[in-house]
């Protein structure tokens, strides 16, 4: 049956699924373009530049298109700030008919100027929408000009919508993080590429629900400062230090690995992968960096290791009521990025649970080799699914648990399946210690509702 | 009573609108079988499924041609064509909806003429209708009814007459579909309810998966809209501009009704009185017990609304007849604003004689940065409109009565419902609690019966 399910799959689709096997892994088909009329769950290029420039608090963001696109993105996230909330409003320059046949640079330049004035932003973004590139807006131009002016950076966000993937506006808005690292905006910033300060920076970390507190305390209580989180609570002038750090941890590998190559070339700074997922994950995040720095302060492993064991002892009682009743279940997953995707694999089997299917928005191949590594044999594997494939596997995989976002939750509903949301808009923390215990009782809320016993699916 | 004509602004903080493709989208989803397609690039279907998913708590299947940069210089000819193929293949539709946005309107391609050089696969049976909606044109509720046009441009035919009634209202809940429904077969006549996603878009669990969600108007009903006995068009947005309705006039010579959202005693009256007219038949006792029931409820509760002022934003529909249902329940509308201009612009408002006395400011094309400065003027006690909203209520420390689209921050936004006496009623209890509510919570005596 389950092969049937595969050769049905629409022939543009075929190569992006697969069954796992024993024996080396398969190559997976990824890193393209959505298949046209497929119904991805991905968006596009803006989104990818929006969301990791989003949470940089005193910057003004301002969306250069039609409404709509600002309009759908207007506080989508559930990234904190500390301090100002800037990025909390949607700023569009609203283009209307008329702007598009005679261009909109003149309406973005009064709006950037007003905007501005009225908000004081310490800089700017200008996001291109689809149509900016076609009426041939010269967007860098003005942004040059209202900097000069307004004494801000005033950076333009190389994002219209159909030029690539969502990965490739992560690429664009690493590079317009790269035009801001390493600025000397304030006195206090030395310029490159002198690093005084030994501490991390952590790159592709958002600070959803105040996820990036939680890691910098953890980091602090084994002795190592956050220089800058790009960009969770960023504000422009911390962007601005981060090639003050000593090193980069990065999480979220998809939108920032560029971003960390490139500061590796530029100022030295090496970088490690980390996940905060998990508790094996977010351990092996704090080893990792206590190893960075072990041979400035050798005393560091031995802390990260205690600290480490003491947050296992406080936290592994804590779970063990949600594994009881979630022993055996079986956990389908589908999130943005691969990376979390290992992660989540691991946390589910410390509260007794399977993945029968793992796919991801935008996946590497060596995320989806690592992935066969990891899974058992007869899971599902799928890189930039759609609702019908979604559907059909974890009806297939008899799943009892999808974890993903707003948009795969009404699939899991309507067939009768719990939920756990990890996506942008969570408004409870889930990485680091404390995060596991709240993913477990969500798992564990939804797992073991009484509501399913009422389930079409499950009387069928 | 105020109300510029809308001269474009340069920029919006916080928009109060969405665009139009999301309107097309809404629209095809409530016609049976149907699948959406979004001719343009993948984040327009993906944000605008995001979204409705999160109004209405379920599955909103959009496609998209995902274009790509060559598309882009060489045309979309080909992506959509293979969209058009991907779809059929895994949805097996009764019609595919496509829209347009502003990258395929801006390259100027041409979906029409790509519609009809195309080439079904063996056993594809699925119609094709397009519409234009790029999104730098009007607003979401501008391509919702661009959507309803075009379905009947596309598909109605003549024919000897039914006893069918043609229902075209603006965007309203699930719930308020199913009141229409209810209404029109009240007195004895068939709906052609325009678009119906009272099913597609508040259904049931599922046994297993389907493809598709039941429900929507059936292709066929569509088809029979050329020959039914009269439309109703529901909602002030559209005056003065071509219609499903005023096509269906002018094409079968059917007649055409326009009124705004039957909402309240006097609406709901106009509204009825027509079904009545129609159908020759009286209005039904059980309609006559609901319209009892809900002036039982005005009389109970109108000292509470006495000197209330409220702030109204939505569509302009929802807007319009928000309004004049509040001041028909002695809440004085301070403030009438939409993303829209459709019907609040100068030249409009004169047409709403029950707001004289009120000294009701119109702020039409406006975002919620200008419509907080205003509301702050208007000095309101309350506000009512969609969820966008909540930010300012907060600011205003004000309740905020839920009301249209979208409602993102509570549940049962498909039943949150306004029309009929039914859904007024339900509407009227839910102002009235929400001063109580505020009341109650700012009170330093703490009542607990009022």
């Amino acid at each position: 049956m389950l092969d049937n399910a595969i050769d049905n799959l629409l022939d543009d689709r075929k190569g992006q699924v697969l069954e796992t096997a024993p024996g080396a892994p398969v190559a997976l088909r990824c890193e393209t373009r959505s298949a046209a009329g497929s119904v991805s769950q991905r968006a596009c290029v803006f989104c990818g530049s929006r969301v990791v420039l989003y949470p940089i608090a005193d910057a003004l963001h301002l969306v250069h298109g039609p409404a709509g696109c600002a309009a759908y993105t207007w506080d989508i996230r559930g990234a904190l700030s500390s301090g100002p909330a800037l990025h909390r409003h949607s700023f569009t320059t609203d283009l209307r008919e008329t702007d598009v046949i005679y261009g909109g640079a003149a309406k973005l330049e009064q709006a950037l100027r007003a905007l501005i004035a009225s908000h004081d932003p310490k800089a700017a973004f200008v996001y291109s929408t689809c149509i900016v590139g076609l009426i041939g807006d010269d967007v860098d131009a003005v942004c040059r000009r209202v900097a000069a002016d307004c004494g801000i950076p005033v950076i333009p966000v190389d994002s219209e919508g159909f030029k690539g993937t969502k990965k490739d506006g992560y690429k664009a808005a690493c590079d317009a993080l790269g035009k801001l690292i390493g600025t000397s905006g304030d006195p206090g910033v030395p310029p490159a590429p002198a690093r005084s300060v030994a501490g991390i920076n952590i790159l592709g970390e958002f600070n959803l629900a105040g996820e990036a507190w939680l890691i910098r305390d953890t980091y602090a209580r084994m002795g190592v400062p956050v220089v800058a989180t790009l960009t969770g609570d960023a504000r422009v002038d911390t962007v601005r230090r981060a090639h003050t750090a000593r090193f980069n941890v990065v999480q979220c590998s998809g939108s920032m690995l560029g971003l960390a190559a490139m500061m590796e070339e530029k100022y030295g700074q090496p970088y490690r992968r980390v996940s905060y997922f998990g508790l094996e994950d977010m351990a092996q995040a704090l080893y990792d960096v206590a190893d960075l720095f072990a041979g400035a302060d050798p005393g560091m492993p031995a802390r990260a290791a205690a600290l480490v064991g003491a947050e296992m002892a406080r936290v592994l009682p804590l779970l063990e009521p949600f594994r009881r009743d979630l022993q055996g279940a079986r956990a389908a997953i589908y999130v943005g990025g691969a990376f979390k995707a290992h992660s989540l694999i691991k946390a589910l089997r410390h509260l007794g649970m399977g993945t029968v299917l793992v796919g991801s928005q935008t996946g590497n191949k060596e995320d989806y080799q690592r992935l066969q590594q990891l899974c058992d044999p007869g899971t599902i594997i799928l890189d930039d699914a759609n609702p019908a494939e979604l559907s059909r596997f974890v009806l297939e995989k008899r799943a009892d648990l999808l974890i993903g976002g707003v948009k795969e939750r009404p699939i899991a509903y309507k067939l009768g399946l719990a939920f756990c949301d990890h996506n942008h808009e969570r408004k409870i923390p889930l990485a680091g210690f404390e995060g596991m215990v709240n993913f477990a009782r969500e798992v564990h809320g939804s797992v073991t509702s009484p509501v399913w016993k009422f389930s079409a699916r499950r009387h069928a | 009573m105020t109300g510029p004509e809308a001269v474009a602004p340069d920029y919006a903080v916080n928009p109060c609108k969405v665009c139009a493709p999301l309107g097309a989208s809404l629209a095809f989803k409530g016609v049976a079988g149907a699948v959406p397609l979004l001719h343009g690039a993948q984040g327009c279907a993906t944000y605008i499924r995001r979204y409705l998913i999160s109004h209405f708590r379920e599955p909103v299947d959009i496609a998209s041609s995902s274009f790509d940069e060559m598309a882009a210089v060489f045309g979309g000819r080909a992506s959509l064509t293979r969209a058009l193929d991907n779809v059929a293949a895994s949805y097996a539709p009764e019609l595919i909806g496509v829209a347009t946005t502003c990258l395929s309107e801006t390259i100027g391609d041409d979906v029409k003429d790509i519609l009809r050089g195309y080439q079904p696969a063996a056993g594809d049976t699925s119609a094709r209708v397009q519409v234009s909606t790029p999104s730098y044109r009007g607003t979401h509720l501008d391509g919702y009814y661009a959507t309803v046009l075009a379905l009947v441009q596309a598909l109605a035919e003549g024919g000897p007459a039914l006893d069918l009634v043609n229902l075209f209202p603006g965007i309203v809940c699930p719930e308020d579909l199913r009141w229409l429904l209810r209404a029109a077969r009240a007195f004895g006549l068939e709906p052609c309810l325009l678009p119906d996603y009272s099913d597609t878009l508040d259904g049931g669990q599922w046994a297993e998966y389907v493809r598709l969600p039941p429900g929507g108007t059936p292709l066929a009903r569509i088809r029979e809209s050329g020959r039914a006995r009269g439309s109703v068009e529901l909602g002030w947005s559209q005056a003065g501009r071509e219609t499903a309705g005023r096509y269906l006039n002018r094409e079968f010579g059917l007649h055409c009704e326009s009124m705004g959202l039957p909402m309240g005693i006097e609406a709901t009256d106009r509204f009825l009185a027509v079904l009545a007219r129609i159908s020759g038949r009286p209005v039904p006792a059980e309609l006559e017990a609901e319209r009892a029931r809900l002036l039982d409820a005005y009389v109970d509760a109108h000292k509470i609304l006495a000197g209330q002022r409220a702030v109204v934003f939505g569509d302009e529909d929802t807007a319009i007849a928000l309004a004049l249902f509040l001041a028909e329940i002695g809440v004085a509308p301070v403030l009438v604003a939409s993303g829209g201009t459709g019907a609040l612009a100068a030249s409009a408002v004169s047409a709403y004689p029950q707001l004289k006395g009120f000294d009701a400011a119109f702020l039409p094309d406006t975002d919620f940065a200008r419509l907080g400065e205003a509301a702050k003027q208007a000095e309101p006690t309350l506000l009512v409109g969609h969820s966008k909203g909540a930010k300012l209520a907060r600011e205003l420390d004000l309740p905020l009565v839920r009301l249209g689209f979208p409602v993102h921050d509570r549940f049962g936004a498909g039943r949150m419902s306004s029309l009929g006496y039914a859904g007024s009623h339900r509407l009227f209890d839910d102002v009235v609690n929400s001063i109580l509510a505020h009341r109650q919570a700012k009170s330093s005596v703490g009542y607990f019966y009022f």
